[in-house]
């Protein structure tokens, strides 16, 4: 299985399909995140592979600039 | 997806751009199209003193940055509002910047202005005091402005801040729901200073997508405040930001014609008439301009006195020309 981790939860999905079908799948808006893996940025497109650890990263953070 | 640079696997794909750029192309890019806006709207030039309004978070301290590696004379403003929220967010966001410095810009200079040290009273402190609102958005807001001002005024220096094309969209769609041409008038790239005793402004990364600034980030390995200020007005601003991000999925480039188009209308002089001429008085405590006669409104809240004179360098800072 494939971890995808978001804030404080995480969920398992099946290896196989796209980060972007996965995150939809979920309810995730692919804008509003960026998915890593080991702390390397990838691109949506990536199929996701057995025991993948997928870190988002939510793209709007912080009360000031 | 490919790197179009040298097709390698790509670290971001920016399909407003219909562009995937690999890490090490993404670091190269980013500081390229920022130099292209400061050119375009004619922000600065490689003579000017720069201030960074600096956070903690990512935008600003990615700008500072980019800044720095594009050559420019940047040194940084950090404004210790003494917010806690349980979490030790002030503390936390000083800490982060620390860690930047030491990691990529040892020699980098930064301002920093303790309100508790400076004036007193912590930012939360002086809400209860003052006003007794849940919320101390509104003084903290009001505060950072005098007080990034003020710093930037007396050092000689152009006011830089952090804000992305996201939160500009933001602020343009809460504005265009309610027709705000008044506010619309006077949202831009760049501020020019009205007043001897303002600063100009400009914001380098107004052209930039939230998401493109926190892969930057990332990218770059640069650690930065991840959670939200606990005061966070958020709600309003995170509502407009999620509908565009919706938005943008459905038709990449959503965004960031919403904002060109309005840019190119405003040039163009749409919102002209709206831009009444403010009349500005010097506020009697602090010298700094303020649109009503007398005190301005930070003097007002720290109750200030109208009878003495608020001495000139009182942060510590070269007074303007040095
Ligand atoms: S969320 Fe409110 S209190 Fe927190 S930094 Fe922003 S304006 Fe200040
Ligand atoms: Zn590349
Ligand atoms: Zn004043």
């Amino acid at each position: 299985m494939v971890k995808l981790i978001f804030r404080n939860k995480t969920w398992e999905v099946r290896p196989g399909m796209t980060i972007e079908a996965a995150l939809r799948k979920l309810g995730i808006d692919p804008e509003a995140v960026l998915p890593t893996i080991k702390d390397t940025l990838i691109t949506a497109d990536y199929v996701l592979q057995d025991e993948d650890a997928v870190k988002l990263v939510a793209v709007v953070s912080g009360g000031t600039r | 997806m490919k790197c179009k640079a040298c097709g390698g696997p790509a670290a971001i794909n920016m399909r407003h751009h219909k562009l995937a750029l690999c890490g090490e192309h993404y670091l190269e890019w980013v500081p390229q199209q920022v130099q292209r806006f400061i050119e375009k709207y004619q922000m600065f030039s490689p003579q000017d003193k720069l201030l960074v309004a600096v956070s903690g978070g990512k935008d600003s301290l990615s700008l500072w940055d980019v800044l720095l590696r594009l050559g420019y004379r940047a040194d940084g403003v950090y404004i210790g509002l003494g917010i806690d929220g349980g979490v030790n967010y002030s503390d936390q966001s000083h800490e982060k910047i620390v860690q930047f410095m030491a990691k990529f810009w040892p020699q980098a200079k930064l301002h920093v202005v303790d309100v508790e040290q400076t004036y007193g009273m912590t930012i939360p402190e002086l809400s209860l005091a003052r006003r007794r609102e849940a919320k101390p958005c509104s003084v903290c807001g009001l505060n950072k402005r005098h007080i990034m001002n003020r710093v930037a005024v007396e050092g000689g220096y152009t006011l830089v801040t952090g804000h992305n094309l996201d939160d500009e969209a933001a602020v343009l769609m809460q504005n265009t729901l309610r027709w705000q041409v008044g506010y619309l008038a006077r949202q831009s790239p760049v501020l020019e200073a009205t007043h001897p005793k303002f600063a100009r402004k400009v914001k380098p990364l107004c052209r930039f997508y939230e998401r493109e600034m926190a892969a930057y980030a990332i990218v770059r390995g640069i650690d930065y405040i991840y959670d939200e200020c606990p005061h966070a007005e958020g709600a309003t601003t995170l509502f407009y930001k999620t509908l565009l991000n919706q938005l943008e999925t459905n038709s990449p480039g959503a965004k960031l014609s919403f904002y060109l188009e309005f840019l190119r209308a405003r040039q163009e002089g749409l919102f002209q008439k709206a831009h009444d001429e403010v009349v500005l008085h010097e506020c009697e405590y602090c010298g700094q301009p303020t649109s009503a006669p007398g005190l301005c409104s930070f003097c007002r809240i720290w109750d200030r006195g109208a009878d003495a004179r608020e001495p000139a360098g009182e942060l510590g800072l070269p007074v303007a020309g040095g």
